[in-house]
């Protein structure tokens, strides 16, 4: 069957501010969306939501994860039910191998559907990282470092998409992955990422201000956020006319939006 | 426990007097020299006052509540227990070869020893401390309480003198590689122990020896107070790691000090997870030109535990290093200070000092209390020191949950990572694995 993340009048306050202020969005496996729009709309917020961070809690509204009621689940629980989010900004857990991470991940993952799983052999788990890696072009030394710790901003990145490709999410969110990489860096991930929707008919929600990654991902569908609001919805053209013409003649069309 | 004596001024003289000292030496059947030492000790003790918070290496750890008196000398020798009793995970194999010499003492009485034939032929001696007592006079009279922990460091110490019983003695001959691990296990019903560990190694030997121990968790409040010494020869090179997992009613002193000769290394791990309150001194003394010294040490306290660690690297000689990393994790209302100190005499040139204290507070009426310092009176000196007290990272908590990991879990994996850069320092993977489970115990 296929998932499906609906995103149904979801409304988020951040302290006093409201943020998010009734999105719709509906992602089906398969699907590749982009979502776009300057800094300040609110595009991460989503993403942190989504995944459950307990500081962007929503106020109001529903989202539906394969069927599930997704605001009542834990952020681990979303995780295992097929949610991936790429963080913009990954996390450093000192003392904690990319290696052991991963294999605690996937076992957390194997244990939630059967309870008496014994994990992942370590013979099996180092060759399903190393062929992981191999394909993003990642330096096999790279599993025996501590988690982000002292990573460069593109290799943070790339751990973030190794973990993506690893743990194969149904719906997959990349919070500005393309922030912080060199040309050939984020070929290689765009790639990376483009190809798991092949492999295991992925999802895939692109948050980005930038066209540039969509050059390499290509989205079947982009949506403009400006204000806490979804304004503009099309197909990939939507994405080079935002490049042409900036977002200006949004604000102009919407201005009202970005000042409440 | 009787308490119809307790309050009664001539009960306490008589359990910690002349006459016990007498009487011990006695039921061991010491010679001469020891019973004077001891008696001397004794001298030193009656001496000296108990230790309060105006004593600057007691400024944080309160001595009012402990009725000294209740507690009583060394039950060793004296307890009935079965060996039966004893868990299994003590003594057990933990290092990659098999450990040629084996000692188990339950209540100190060695109720298991081997010495594998490679290990006699070198002329290694392993024994528990009276057998060396009687067998190795003229190497005890040398070394025992001279070099290392001395009775004039204050009371404990020469609490200690006059009434330590139990423990462990090795010694490794001139250019002697010992052929394998020792391994020693002291094992106390109640955690009223007074034992002694004697490590000695002439020029140019080698020596890996695991000091393990522990007591069941009983009812009253017991005494442990132990001293250890390492005393390593010149080019000599000593790995020593000391398991401590006594139960919550012992309150445990301890003095322990290592010195190094020429190019001498000693490599040091401290695991310490047991007792109700522990004070300890660990310090290193850096005698010769070229000595090396690493210290580890992993803490972990809970419930209402207290730890007071002292430390200190003495650089008493020119081009020497020592480098201790301690790290700590504290949970409910316990607490923790480390208090550590590098010294480097005039003249102690070219030296490498480097101290690092780090602490994970998992509850909030959990508290840490950290205090490098420096005393150099070298001027060509490298000396850093760290320290942190930090707290559970709820970013970090939600990236490994963002994962499919549970909460429990990603508790448990942060904790792991936070010893783990000391835990690789650690050369024996069985004493990792022991730490490691310990610590995964005590995070629940």
């Amino acid at each position: 069957m296929t998932a499906a993340l609906e995103i149904r009048n979801l409304h988020v306050n951040v302290g006093e501010q409201e943020i998010l202020k009734g999105i719709d969005l509906l992602v089906k496996q398969g699907e590749i969306h982009a979502l776009m729009g300057p800094n300040g709309s609110g595009k991460s917020t989503l993403a942190y939501c989504l995944a459950g961070h307990p500081n962007y809690a929503p106020s109001a509204g529903h989202v539906i994860f394969d069927g599930k009621d997704l605001l009542e689940m834990e952020p681990d629980e979303r995780s295992r039910a097929g949610l991936f989010l790429a963080f913009q900004y990954p996390v450093a857990v000192s003392g904690v191998t990319v290696a052991n991470f991963l294999r605690q991940a996937i076992n957390a993952r194997r244990r939630g559907d059967d309870e008496d799983d014994k994990g992942i052999s370590i013979p099996a788990f180092r060759r399903l990282l190393k062929e992981k890696m191999d394909v993003l072009n990642m330096d096999h030394k790279f599993a025996g470092r501590y988690l982000n710790e002292g990573f460069s901003g593109g290799e943070k990145k790339r751990a973030e998409i190794l973990q993506m490709a690893t743990l194969e999410p149904k719906i997959a969110i990349m919070d500005e992955t393309d922030s912080g990489l060199d040309i050939d860096a984020l070929r290689i991930v765009a790639e990376g990422a483009s190809s798991m929707r092949d492999q295991f008919d992925m999802g895939l929600l692109v948050i980005t201000h930038y066209q540039r990654i969509l050059n390499y991902i290509e989205p079947n569908y982009v949506h403009v956020m400006m204000g806490g609001r979804i304004v503009e919805s099309g197909g990939p053209e939507l994405a080079l006319q935002l490049e042409d013409k900036g977002y200006d003649w949004l604000r102009e069309k919407y201005g009202s939006v970005e000042e409440a | 426990m009787t308490t119809d004596v307790i309050d009664n001024v001539g009960e306490e003289i008589a359990v910690y007097s002349r006459e016990a000292v007498e009487q011990l030496t006695a039921e061991l059947n010491e010679p001469a020299w020891m019973r004077e030492f001891r008696l001397e000790a004794w001298e030193t003790f009656a001496n000296t006052p108990l230790p309060t918070t105006q004593d600057e290496p007691w400024r944080r750890t309160d001595l009012r509540r402990l009725k000294l008196q209740n507690l009583g000398p060394s039950i060793n020798g004296q307890a009935q227990v079965a060996v039966a009793d004893v868990p299994d995970y003590l003594g057990e194999q933990l290092t990659e070869d098999k450990a040629g010499g084996v000692m188990l003492q339950v209540d100190g009485e060695t109720t298991k020893f081997e010495l594998s034939d490679a290990l006699r032929e070198q002329g290694v001696i392993f024994c528990d401390m009276h057998t060396a007592v009687n067998e190795h006079p003229e190497l005890i009279q040398k070394h025992f309480m001279t070099r290392g922990v001395t009775v004039d460091e204050g009371k404990f110490a020469a609490m200690h003198g006059a009434f330590w019983r139990g423990g462990t003695f090795l010694y490794v001959p001139k250019n002697v590689k010992a052929a394998a691990p020792l391994h020693s296990a002291l094992w106390s019903t109640e955690g009223r122990t007074y034992t002694h560990t004697l490590v000695v190694l002439d020029d140019g030997a080698e020596a890996t020896f695991i000091d393990e121990y522990a007591s069941e968790s009983s009812r009253d409040a017991a005494i442990h107070n132990g001293a250890v010494e390492l005393l390593v020869g010149d080019n000599a090179g000593l790995v020593y790691a000391s398991l401590q997992d006594f139960g919550t009613n012992v309150w445990m002193f301890t003095h322990e000090r290592a010195r190094t000769g020429r190019d001498a290394r000693v490599d040091w791990i401290t695991g310490m997870m047991g007792t109700r309150l522990t004070k300890a001194f660990q310090t290193v003394e850096l005698d010769q030109p070229g000595g090396w010294a690493r210290m580890s040490g992993l803490f972990f306290t809970s419930g209402r535990q207290h730890f007071d660690l002292d430390t200190q690297q003495n650089h008493n000689a020119a081009d020497t290093v020592s480098d201790l990393l301690y790290k700590g994790a504290l949970k409910e209302r316990s607490r923790s200070v480390w208090q550590g100190m590098i010294k480097a005499l005039p003249g102690s040139q070219r030296i490498d000092g480097f101290q690092a204290n780090r602490n994970l507070v998992l509850d909030r009426q959990a508290r840490a209390d950290s205090i490098p310092g420096l005393e150099i009176q070298a001027d060509d000196v490298r000396c850093t020191h760290a320290s942190t007290i930090g707290q559970l990272d709820d970013n970090e908590i939600f990236y490994l949950m963002s994962r499919g990991i549970p909460r429990e879990t990603a508790v448990r994996m942060v904790v792991q990572g936070f010893f783990d850069p000391v835990m690789q320092r650690i050369p024996i993977e069985g004493v990792r694995e022991r730490i490691a489970d310990r610590i995964l115990e005590k995070v629940g």
